[in-house]
């Protein structure tokens, strides 16, 4: 099955449509969540909850002895919050910095849930095959019940992030003075935190514990790129999500079945490639272009200037003068002089200049036109 | 003179780790002065005004403002931060940030409206940034961002004032417009508590001075109590301070 054929297929394939749907939304929950994370500096938060999940999926295994999908995420959600709640108290009961402090919880849980993920398999048991998909993620394991309940958590996120906007948007710009002002920080602080580990749960089966954070951030990170408005910033960052969730689980699809996670992942990051390079503002590109442009603006208006220098000499300013008595100018090339024709600040005749009296105006008034510039 | 007491700070120790950032201060500001708060660095400055406002929890003593608790008056009080206390790449606008000014009469999920638009507007007026009003914050210039806080601050349309350090790293005509805005707001009956570096412009820009290091050294009237004596005590070294009279 090739791309194309994937997307045909997706109108008429029930479960191909499950799995799509399914990682749309999870690519937009985790666009809109991740924005917080990546605004609050908290990226490394996402990576150290998505490894802290693993030891839940298997102890839960291990209690229920069920692979029912929805109780798995429950271990994996109970797991993360206790991860996040003991880095947490890590940073504030002892002197230990933020990322040591993620550090050591990421790889306490992993290091836990590998050694029970080896316990399981080892067992007699023929029900264990398939924990191992939690890693890398496997999205052509969703079913329907799983994508609904990835919609009706992502209703629930997107209408307490209505709700309470304001108060989300003010802490994570300047929690101090959010104090100041009488709102419940901490209170604020933990349904934030809350609803990021719950979408990096239910991101666990399609995308893995490995790779869930770059879910988080990758989205995020590209929408900062085209907006100043954080409205806007969120909604881009969805959209960047469920366009990566989608085309990633097309490509793994239709390709022998590749783990999905490493696919979404590399989707999004092209998104995060393109828009570092070509997004309008802060774009590496447009950046380069424009401050190219304002070198050859200013070397034009620095030649303009030298040769107003050598007219004023003149009681008639468009006396013509030798090219020559340029040359020991930096900066001037043949094509200033061409540039400065076209603008009609100079005429050019044979190997001799002059200045018209536009170009005359022009140079007197430079400086003091820069001025209103600025 | 009978004088309202706007906020008295009674026995209040703050300790970050062991070794204590201010140690039993006890403080009275009365109404309607422009007090500095000045000291060396690490003489609990900026502890004093944030254990004030609830921010950092101090480990003995209490704080009143007009004689309740400083939880039940939070509306009477405004406060500008240190400038560099925020990420100013965030992704909003000077407008969007003066109106968080309103937040806190709004309350919880009420989201501000025409009238809070209207409030903002003004006080960008009455900082002189009207123009930039739809400027991304991180493309202002740093005396336009400590204006942005300030203008912040004026939206709260509070009695008292806490400003951390507003003059650092601005521009002289950006010094002159917030010292006057703050003069204005003594004018208007309001306190103002501000923590100052510059010692040579303590006598032109204060009415009122508290000397700290990480215990009171002394606090009153400029005029009264600003003097080599003061200087010395705080700073530890001989201190002459050339102030024009």
């Amino acid at each position: 099955m090739n791309l194309y054929e994937y997307f045909e297929l997706l109108f008429t394939d029930y479960t191909l449509r499950t799995i799509t749907l399914g990682t749309a939304v999870l690519g937009a929950i985790c666009g809109m969540l991740g924005s917080f994370a990546v605004l609050r500096k908290q990226s490394l938060l996402g990576d150290a909850i998505s490894h802290a999940a693993l030891p839940g999926i298997a102890l839960a295994f291990l209690i229920t002895g069920a692979k029912d999908s929805n109780i798995l995420l429950i271990g994996a959600l109970v797991s993360g919050l206790i991860g996040t709640f003991w880095i947490r108290g890590m940073i504030t009961k002892t002197h230990l910095k933020t990322d040591t402090a993620l550090g050591l919880v990421l790889s306490l849980f992993f290091g836990f849930g590998m050694l029970l993920l080896t316990y399981i398999q080892k067992q007699p048991n023929a029900n264990q095959a398939g924990l191992d998909k939690y890693l890398f993620g496997q999205a052509a394991t969703l079913v329907e019940k799983d994508v609904f309940l990835m919609m009706i958590v992502t209703g629930i996120s997107l209408f307490v992030l209505l709700l309470f906007w304001k108060e989300f948007k003010i802490l994570l710009f300047d929690a101090d003075y959010t104090k100041t002002l009488g709102f419940n920080t901490r209170f604020i602080d933990i349904l934030i935190t809350f609803f990021i580990v719950l979408a990096i749960v239910l991101g666990l089966q399609t995308v893995g514990v490995i790779l869930m954070s770059a879910m988080l951030l990758a989205p995020a990170a590209a929408a900062r790129q085209w907006t100043n408005s954080l409205s806007t910033m969120i909604v881009l960052a969805a959209l960047f999500g469920a366009f990566s969730g989608v085309f990633g689980t097309a490509i793994s699809a239709s390709q022998n079945n590749l783990s999905t996670g490493p696919v979404i992942v590399l989707v999004a990051s092209v998104f995060v490639l393109f828009s570092f390079i070509f997004s309008p503002g802060r774009g590496l590109l447009f950046r380069e272009i424009r401050f190219r442009k304002n070198r050859r603006d200013l070397e034009l208006q620095k030649t303009l200037q030298f040769m107003f220098g050598i007219a004023q000499t003149h009681e008639n300013v468009s006396h013509p003068h030798a090219i020559k008595i340029l040359n020991n100018f930096q900066g001037f090339t043949r094509k200033t002089l061409q540039k400065l024709e076209e603008k009609n600040w100079i005429t050019i005749a044979g190997q001799e200049w002059s200045m018209t009296i536009h170009g005359y105006n022009k140079a007197k008034n430079l400086y003091n036109q820069q001025e209103e510039n600025d | 003179m009978k004088e309202k007491i706007a906020i008295q700070v009674d026995d209040l120790t703050v300790a970050y780790n062991y070794k204590p950032v201010l140690w039993d201060i006890d403080l009275v500001i009365p109404e309607g002065v422009l007090m500095a708060i000045v000291g060396p660095n690490g003489a609990g400055k900026s502890t004093l005004i944030k254990s004030i406002l609830g921010i950092i929890k101090p480990i003995a003593g209490s704080v009143s403002i007009y004689g309740k608790p400083y939880e039940e008056q939070r509306k009477l009080v405004a406060y500008v931060p240190q400038k560099g206390s925020v990420d100013w790449d965030f992704p909003t606008t000077a407008l969007d940030v003066i109106m968080m000014g309103t937040y806190g009469s709004l309350g919880w999920i009420k989201r501000p409206g025409q009238k809070e638009k209207k409030a903002a507007l003004e006080a960008l007026e009455k900082v002189g940034m009207l123009p930039f009003k739809n400027r991304q914050i991180s493309q202002l210039s740093g005396g336009q961002q400590q204006r942005i806080f300030l203008a912040r601050a004026l939206v709260q349309n509070a009695s008292i004032y806490f400003m951390d350090e507003p003059f650092q790293g601005v521009d002289a005509s950006t010094e002159i417009a917030i010292i006057n805005i703050l003069k204005e707001l003594r004018k208007a009956g309001k306190t103002l508590v501000v923590v100052h570096h510059d010692l040579q412009t303590v006598p032109e820009y204060f009415d009122w001075v508290t000397f700290l290091n990480v215990k009171k050294i002394a606090t009153g009237p400029v005029k009264e109590i600003f003097n080599d004596t003061n200087l010395t005590k705080t700073y530890g070294i001989n201190y002459k301070v050339a102030v024009n009279k």
